[in-house]
Order: structure tokens, then C-alpha cells, then sequence
């Protein structure tokens, strides 16, 4: 498994160790994707694929040039002449934005607080952040529509002590879905940041406050930019998956607007057109090929570079 | 000189372990409710747990649940495992760029984006959708999440002990497994505990992959809560939570006991 | 080797100028060990051979033709700055790195196609790399049992080694529940296990505090004397070297600058870099105006005139470097009678008190700053020399040395 065995060249075992993985993940995850895009350009039919065309590739090369002439844009065409799919995409990007936000706002001082907490107790404190997430993401949204409905127990709550008058709708509306996003999403936020904090050496604020930094500047001049890294990373790990969300908005949101990943489910469950949802899938790709190739960065840069 | 926590710093890790904890708390409590209301308290009872215990669709679906899981977290840990000594130990290699991006993406990736993917691929290799196929696409997603794991363990791995190893005369398969498989051994399990959870978890992957007769349990519970909430749900709900608490305390437990074993005979010797 | 043949005998001369009998016959000289000098004998075989090795990383050249015979029994070092290619050298000879050009050969055997694994030397790593998994006895035996030898043969090596490193009762122990030198003893035991042809010991000392570490230089050398054994040593230490090696090769930049007994590498250094790197030194550039008879007449850039008894292979007219160790000046308050010493006048600048010695930074008439360094031999509640006093400083022709490169 070494790449300086004697011999200086790889041996088959090192190879096999690439191999395997490489080749597992080829199979069962990047030609899915080059699936999904050439659906995206083929017809919807009602027959088995539910598409047109199909590639056969016993006919040769003719049946190549046959299958290319016959793919199509009609699909993006339709994506973006409806607003019903615009207004789906931006709905997501805007509640992803905003869940993003709020988790940073409510992450940041957990974080710091697990990174001040006595050394003997702060893995115990990231278990318990770690934990929920073990804790089916099904079950934890579930736990939300108990709480949030109309007779729920934060209703029950707010009239208990008086805040107000009467129930107030919680369930199915973007508060829902954005408190569903960021209880969540919660341990994702939480632990790159305090990761990063956890590192920052107390000397640093001791040598900012001996150059005569008042703490809170020498929060903003030394713990803030230090923690950057740790917080892009909690926000990217947060915000890719949000954006292309179903649980969540499936369950805690209304029956109006859907972000574009219920789109996508009903596109393909229920209309049973498979070029559309594989369209929406590839624009949605798309959109989020930016944030994903920086949090890829990130990622590699933060483990390689130890 | 470490400053301890301030004020500020302890409430706001309170409000945020009370913000998690809280809804699963409730969850627990009111799976024990013996009103059929789901929001009117009607006394302690397990009526539900007893019914659950009847519900031959829910049990079953629990029984593909976990044997899915099992087996893909078992595959995924092995595949995981090797990707993520081959992003640590090999160095550069052709396509390492492409590798490391198959590795990273899956894991950001929203999951009705890889599920369709996936049932596409299904469909156009022409395989019966079902176990297999639901194993299979869980075992590329938690792969890639153990391959960081154990990553991560691998970087922080004294290399100087491979070395030693071999330099003993151990020759390298070997060493991998007399020395380094037993250090990393944690992060493995963390791993595959990882792997298991996020699959006896996932709904829309399954979804998406599943054909007839392999209803997971998100499935069945997903299609339950889509009726409305069901007391049976809260019952089902507090026995994963107690399994993967059960799972997580005896993982703990058996690391503490590790050291105390080894603190005890150190003692006597 | 590079040491010219001094024309005033220093007392590890034995070694330089070719004679075939072994330094012992004459008399051990300090500092050696009786009947080891096998690098001197003629025709004797090396046990370990560099041949013009060169190692790569990338672009960077971190060995470079390095040639070096090390012999059966000896203690070598490889001593030299972080980063001048002494730990790839030993890397390369236990097997981990491989030479991009040259070869390395144990027993006369190439050693090129052997990996780490079936090579017949060990090593002790710097950080020890005990496998923190294993007891103390599981990391001793770790080597024995990928020979296959028999569970009783193990037990009993075990309990030799154990005995050998006096750590008998620690046997049960993880290594992390050891001191820093337990677990140095426990890496030796280990290393030493397998009975090697060649123990390589890769900084083996630096992890110590300082008292631990001279105590276990001498345990090392007696280890080394009883068991017959191949040492190479890779230190960044001088005084490591000298104290423990037999020979020293000093590296620089991925070449070897001088390979030498610790004697002649600070008295017979072969370049300046060797000079300024092992030891304190006063360099003094200058210019040939006469060899011969066994003096050479050195003129001095900054002024005046120098005699060195030595016979420098330099015309008249060339550039020349004398060095000279700060112990070997004499300073005196008032100028000296010794009528064939070399003498400069000039004024104390600095002083830094050491409790064993005094340095002294002497401003010369000529402009030049030499360093002095006095032995305080007495208890000094008053310094006799004081700043600003001026001092005369005189060395004798035999206590500098002429270098050229």
C-alpha cells in the first residue's frame, strides 16, 4: 500500500486499493449522472423507459447518429418558459440562503461556547451535537409537525404564558420549513466551526490584548477571520443540501410554492416524466456546481494540508 | 492560561442542546401518551408500543430496514476504508482530482438529484429494482462518508510506525493489518456506525431506488405521516432513537472499558 | 578523505596519512577506541558501500553523489544542518526511500531490489515509533515473530533484550504509560531485537532532556562495545557525534563535506564550511607570502603577519583562510614574551560569562573581531579582563590550521 515500495513503482495491491473504489464510484455515481443528462434530452413517453429515444447500441453506428438527432432541448425549453419551475428555483435558493444565515447566527456562539467549555467535556459536548444527527432526519422532522400544528405544544406554550391570544399557524409555512431546515441542519453548522475555533490558540488573544486589542476587537481581528474556513465549510455543508431539500418542505411546508426538489419528486412520482425531471435535476446540478467545487476545495485543502 | 466559560458562552450551548434535544424529548414522552389525540395528554401508557408490535407491515418494513443497513454499511466501510487510503497513502496518481471529487460530492450531493441518478442507472442496466438495488445506492452514498472518517484518522497516523513495522520485517499487506487496521479501528467503527444510521435513516434515496417489496422503514413511516401524525409513529420513532442510542452508549462504553482493561493489567504488572 | 598530511604531528594523524597498522598499535589516541580504525586498513571490506547515490524529490536535490564505505563495528554519524539530506541517506539504507541514481550495498550485495521488510538492518526512529497498541514485550517481539522464530526463542530474546535496556518489570506496560527515556530504551530494545547487521539510529538521543541524554550516550557506546554491532547515527548534534562516533561525516546541501574521526574534524577541518559548522571558529582571511619548511607566512587581508606550521599547497599570492578555534588564543593584559607565537593587539568589545568558561569579542588594531574563549579555572568574583581593557592575543604556529577551499 506504500507508493515507495522497493520496487518504486505501485504494486497491484496499491492499484487495487484506487481500483476498487474508483471504479465502484464511476459505476453507481458518475455515469448515473451522464444518464441523467441524456434523459433530460429525450421525449417523455408512456411506454417502458417512459422516454424516447433509446440508445441501442447493437444497431451500430447509425443507431448512434439516429439516438443523437432525436435528443432535444424541449425540456429546458419548458423550464424556463414556466414560472411555476423559476419560481420553485429561487424559492429554494431563497430559503437555503436564509437557513444558511440563521444557522451561522445561532452556530457561531454554540461553537464558541463547546470550544471554551472545560477540555475534558467538550467531546462529550460534541457527542451530544453529533448525536441528533444519528437519530433518523425523518423522525426529527416528524418531531417538528407535533410541535409546530395547530394545537401543538408551542402554541399550547405561547398561550400558556400569555404571548398570545390565540393560535397562531406555524405548520405548513416557511417558518416551518426554515425551523425544520435549521434544526437539522444544526450539527452540520456546529461542528467544522467548532473544529476550527476549537484550534485557535488562547496565546493569540493573550498577544491581541497585550498590543492593546480590547476583546471585542480582538474578536473580530483574530477569532473571526481564524474561524472563516470552519464557517464557509458549515455553510456550504448546510446550504447545497437545503437547496435541493424534500423532507422538509414535504412535511412542515404549505401546499402552495414547492422548492425544487418536491418539483422534481412530483415530476417524477407522479406526472411520471422522467426527461423533465431529469432536466430539473441537471439545472439544479448546475446551480449548485459552484458551491459544490468550493466546499470539494475546501475539503481537500483542510485534509491535505495538515 | 485557558480562559474558562463565560455566562454567555454556557447558555448559549444550553439553548442550543435544549433547541436539539428538546422535540426528541417530547417525541419520547408523548409515544408513552395514552390518548389516541396526539396533543391531548391522557396519561402514561405503552398501548402503542403494543400495537406497533402488531403492525406486521411496520415490523417488516423495520426488518429490510436494518438488514439493508447492515449490509451496506458493512460494504461501505470496506470501500470507504480502501478510498480513503488511497486519497491518504497513494500520492498522486492519475485521475486523484477526479477521485477525490467522487469521494466529496456525494456528500453535499441533494439527495433527490443522486436518487434519481441512480434509479436511471438501474433502469437503463435493466435490474430489478428492490434490496439490492436500495444496498447498493446506500452503499455509494455512506461510502463516501466513512472514506472521511477514516481519512481524517489516516492523516493524523504516525507514518513512522508502517515504516517501523516494516523495517521489523513485517511486509505491508501485513503491516496494514497488524498495525495500522487496529489504530484506525475507531474511526472504522465510527464509520460504519455512520454508514448504518444514515441508512436505516434515508428516505428519499430509497425512495426513488426501492421497487416492490422492499418498503423501507422511512418509506412505511413516510407514508403513514403523510396521513397525519399517528400515536404509533411517536412508538415507532422512540425505538429507532433508543437502538441508535443503545448503539451509540455500548460503542462508548466498550472504548472506556478498553482502557480500563489495559490501565488494570498495566497496574499489576 | 580529504585531511592533508599535517607536517606537525596532531595526535589523530595516524589515521590520514595512510599508514596500514591500525591507530591502536600506536597507542590509542583519545577519543578512539582501541582497534577500531578499519576505515584505515587497506583492502578491508565495507559492510555498507554508497556509490555515488543521488536522491530527488521533484526538483529538489536532497542527496547528491554522496559515495561513503561504513565498516563492520563502527559507529558512524552523519552529522550536518536540518535539511542537508543526512536523514533521506539513512532512509535510503533502510529501505523507504529509494536512490534515483547510485547504488547502496550491504555485505557487497545491491541492495536496490530488497524492500524495507527483508533488509537485515533496523532502525530506531526519532520519534521511536512504538506501536502504542502493543506492550513493551509485544513491540520487542513485533520483529521476531515476522521471522517465524519459536514463541519460547521469542520469550526468552524478550527477556534478554528487556535485561539489556534495564527495563525488566516493564514488560506489561503500553508505551504510553513510559517516560520519555523508557520509551527510548524500549524503541532500542526493539531495533536491537532482530540482532541486525546494521542498527541505524535516526536522531536517537534529541527527544531527551539534556541530563538524560549525556547519561544515555555513554550507555549507548557500551551497548554498541558489547554487542559487536553496526551503528550509523543521523544527528544534527555535534557534541553527539563527537562524543559516540567512531567516524563523523559531516554533510552539506546533500554532499559530504568531510568524513573523519571527531578529532580531525575539528582540528583538521577541510573547508571553512566544515570549520564554521563543527564548533566555534575564528576565520581570518588571508594571503600567501611564503610556504615552506614546514611554515607558511600568511599576510593577513586586514594587516599583519601570521606564521602557521603547516605547508599549505598554495602558491604565494593565493587566498587562504587560517582558522582558528577561540580556545587556542591566549589573552593577556600585557604583551607576551613568547618569542615564536603569533600576537594581535587589540580591545575587549564583549564578554559573556558561562560559569565554566568566559567568551571574550576581541576588536583587533586591525579591524577584525576574534572570538576567545578562556577555561575559568579558578573561582572569579571579579573578571581580571574587563570591557574596553586593552589585551594583546597570542596563538602558537601548530594551533591553526590553513584552509584553501
Amino acid at each position: 500500500m506504500s507508493d515507495t515500495g522497493a520496487s518504486g513503482r505501485r504494486s497491484w495491491g496499491a492499484r487495487l486499493v484506487i481500483l476498487i473504489p474508483a471504479l465502484w464510484l464511476t459505476v453507481l455515481f458518475l455515469v448515473p449522472f451522464l444518464i441523467v443528462l441524456k434523459i433530460s434530452l429525450s421525449q417523455s413517453v408512456i411506454a417502458q423507459p417512459p422516454y424516447t429515444p433509446t440508445l441501442d447500441l447493437t444497431g451500430g453506428w447509425q443507431a448512434v447518429r439516429d439516438f443523437a438527432a432525436a435528443l432535444s432541448f424541449e425540456n429546458y425549453k419548458l423550464l424556463g418558459s414556466d414560472w411555476l419551475y423559476i419560481v420553485s428555483y429561487l424559492r429554494s435558493l431563497g430559503i437555503a440562503f436564509a437557513a444558511t444565515a440563521i444557522l451561522l447566527a445561532i452556530g457561531y456562539p454554540i461553537a464558541y461556547g463547546m470550544a471554551r467549555a472545560p477540555r475534558g467535556l467538550q467531546p462529550v459536548l460534541v457527542m451530544a451535537v453529533f448525536l441528533p444527527f444519528l437519530t433518523a432526519f425523518l423522525i426529527r422532522i416528524y418531531a417538528w409537525i407535533n410541535i409546530l400544528q395547530r394545537e401543538g405544544l408551542l402554541n399550547e406554550t405561547l398561550l400558556a404564558l400569555g404571548l398570545i391570544r390565540e393560535p397562531l399557524i406555524w405548520l405548513s409555512t416557511d417558518t416551518a420549513i426554515l425551523i425544520g431546515a435549521v434544526y437539522s441542519y444544526l450539527p452540520f453548522m456546529v461542528l467544522p466551526l467548532y473544529a476550527s475555533l476549537e484550534k485557535l490558540d488562547d496565546s493569540l488573544l493573550e498577544a491581541a490584548a497585550d498590543l492593546g486589542c480590547p476583546a471585542w476587537r480582538a474578536f473580530w481581528l483574530v477569532t473571526v477571520p481564524l474561524s472563516l474556513p470552519g464557517a464557509v465549510a458549515g455553510a456550504l455543508l448546510c446550504f447545497i443540501p437545503i437547496v435541493g431539500e424534500f423532507v422538509i418542505p414535504d412535511l412542515l411546508g404549505g401546499s402552495g410554492a414547492q422548492m425544487i426538489g418536491q418539483t422534481l419528486w412530483v415530476e417524477f412520482f407522479s406526472n411520471k416524466d422522467w426527461p423533465v425531471a431529469s432536466a430539473v435535476a441537471v439545472v439544479l446540478l448546475v446551480a449548485l456546481l459552484a458551491p459544490i467545487v468550493a466546499y470539494q476545495r475546501l475539503q481537500a485543502r483542510a485534509l491535505g494540508e495538515r | 492560561m485557558r480562559k474558562g466559560p463565560s455566562l454567555f458562552n454556557v447558555t448559549s450551548v444550553a439553548l442550543g442542546l435544549a433547541f436539539l434535544y428538546l422535540p426528541i424529548v417530547i417525541l419520547v414522552i408523548y409515544s408513552f401518551n395514552a390518548s389516541r389525540l396526539v396533543t391531548v395528554w391522557g396519561g402514561w401508557s405503552t398501548r402503542w408500543y403494543v400495537e406497533l408490535w402488531n403492525d406486521a407491515a411496520m415490523l417488516e418494513a423495520a426488518w429490510i430496514s436494518l438488514r439493508i443497513a447492515a449490509l451496506s454499511a458493512t460494504l461501505a466501510t470496506v470501500l470507504g476504508t480502501l478510498a480513503a487510503v488511497a486519497l491518504v497513502r497513494a500520492g498522486r496518481f492519475r485521475g486523484r482530482t477526479a477521485f477525490s471529487a467522487m469521494i466529496y460530492a456525494p456528500l453535499v450531493m441533494p439527495e433527490v438529484i443522486t436518487g434519481l441518478a441512480l434509479l436511471l442507472l438501474f433502469v437503463a442496466l435493466n435490474v430489478d429494482r428492490g434490496f439490492w438495488t436500495v444496498t447498493a445506492a446506500h452503499t455509494t452514498l455512506t461510502m463516501c462518508f466513512v472514506a472521511v472518517v477514516v481519512q481524517s484518522r489516516l492523516l493524523d497516523f504516525d507514518r513512522s510506525l508502517e515504516e517501523a513495522a516494516m523495517d521489523l520485517g513485517c511486509p505491508p499487506l501485513k503491516t496494514f493489518f497488524t498495525i495500522t487496521l487496529p489504530l484506525i479501528f475507531p474511526a472504522v467503527a465510527a464509520g460504519w456506525l455512520l454508514a448504518f444510521t444514515l441508512s436505516l435513516d434515508d428516505l428519499v434515496i430509497a425512495s426513488f431506488t426501492t421497487g416492490p417489496g422492499a418498503t423501507t422503514l422511512p418509506i412505511r413511516i413516510y407514508s403513514e405521516v403523510r396521513l397525519g401524525v399517528k400515536p404509533q409513529i411517536n412508538a415507532i420513532c422512540t425505538v429507532m432513537i433508543a437502538v441508535v442510542a443503545f448503539g451509540v452508549i455500548v460503542a462508548a462504553l466498550l472504548a472506556k472499558r478498553g482502557e480500563l482493561v489495559r490501565a488494570r493489567r498495566a497496574a499489576k504488572a | 578523505m580529504n585531511v592533508e598530511p599535517p607536517v606537525r604531528r596532531v595526535y589523530v594523524a595516524g589515521m590520514a596519512d595512510g599508514n596500514p597498522e591500525p591507530a591502536a598499535s600506536r597507542g590509542a589516541a583519545p577519543g578512539l577506541k582501541p582497534g577500531r580504525a578499519p576505515w584505515a586498513v587497506p583492502g578491508a571490506r565495507p559492510l555498507v558501500q554508497f556509490e555515488a547515490v543521488v536522491k530527488r524529490f521533484g526538483g529538489v536535490t536532497a542527496v547528491d553523489r554522496v559515495s561513503l564505505d561504513i565498516y563492520e563495528r563502527e559507529f558512524f554519524a552523519l552529522l550536518g544542518p536540518s535539511g542537508c539530506g543526512k536523514t533521506t541517506l539513512l532512509r535510503m539504507l533502510a529501505g523507504f526511500e529509494i536512490p534515483t541514481e547510485g547504488r547502496i550495498l550491504l555485505d557487497g550485495q545491491d541492495l536496490a531490489r530488497v524492500p524495507p521488510h527483508k533488509r537485515p538492518v533496523n532502525m530506531m526512529f526519532q520519534n521511536y515509533a512504538l506501536f502504542p497498541h502493543l506492550t513493551v514485550e509485544g513491540n520487542i517481539a513485533f520483529g521476531l515473530r515476522q521471522d517465524g522464530m519459536a514463541k519460547s526463542a521469542i520469550a526468552a530474546r524478550v527477556k534478554e533484550m528487556l535485561a539489556l535496556v534495564k527495563l525488566e518489570g516493564y514488560g506489561w506496560r503500553k508505551p504510553h504509560q513510559l517516560s520519555g527515556g523508557q520509551r527510548q530504551r524500549v524503541a532500542l530494545a526493539r531495533a536491537l531485537a532482530k540482532r541486525p547487521r546494521v542498527l541505524l539510529l535516526d536522531e536517537p538521543l534529541s527527544a531527551l532532556d539534556r541530563k538524560l541524554r549525556e547519561e544515555t550516550r555513554f550507555e549507548l557506546i557500551d551497548l554498541q562495545d558489547n554487542l559487536g554491532l553496526t551503528f550509523v547515527m543521523v544527528t544534527h548534534d555535534q557534541d553527539e557525534a563527537m562524543t559516540l562516533a567512531d567516524r563523523i561525516g559531516v554533510m552539506n546541501a546533500g554532499s559530504l563535506a568531510q568524513v573523519a574521526p571527531p578529532a580531525a574534524v575539528y582540528e583538521q577541518p577541510n573547508s571553512r564550511w566544515v570549520a564554521d559548522f563543527v564548533g566555534d571558529i575564528n576565520l581570518i582571511e588571508g594571503i600567501v607570502a611564503s610556504v615552506g619548511l614546514g611554515e607558511t607566512v600568511i599576510g593577513a587581508r586586514a594587516g599583519g603577519r601570521l606564521r602557521v606550521a603547516q605547508n599549505v599547497e598554495a602558491k604565494p599570492g593565493a587566498t587562504v583562510w587560517l582558522a582558528l578555534r577561540p580556545e587556542k588564543i591566549q589573552i593577556d593584559t600585557q604583551p607576551p614574551a613568547a618569542f615564536d607565537a603569533n600576537c594581535l593587539a587589540g580591545q575587549v568589545a564583549d564578554i559573556g560569562y558561562l560559569g565554566d568558561v568566559s567568551h571574550y569579542k576581541v576588536k583587533l588594531d586591525n579591524g577584525l573581531a576574534l572570538k576567545v574563549s578562556i577555561a575559568n579555572r579558578v573561582r572569579l568574583v571579579e573578571r581580571p579582563i574587563g570591557w574596553g581593557d586593552r589585551v594583546w592575543l597570542s596563538f602558537a604556529p601548530e594551533a591553526c590550521v590553513v584552509l584553501t577551499q
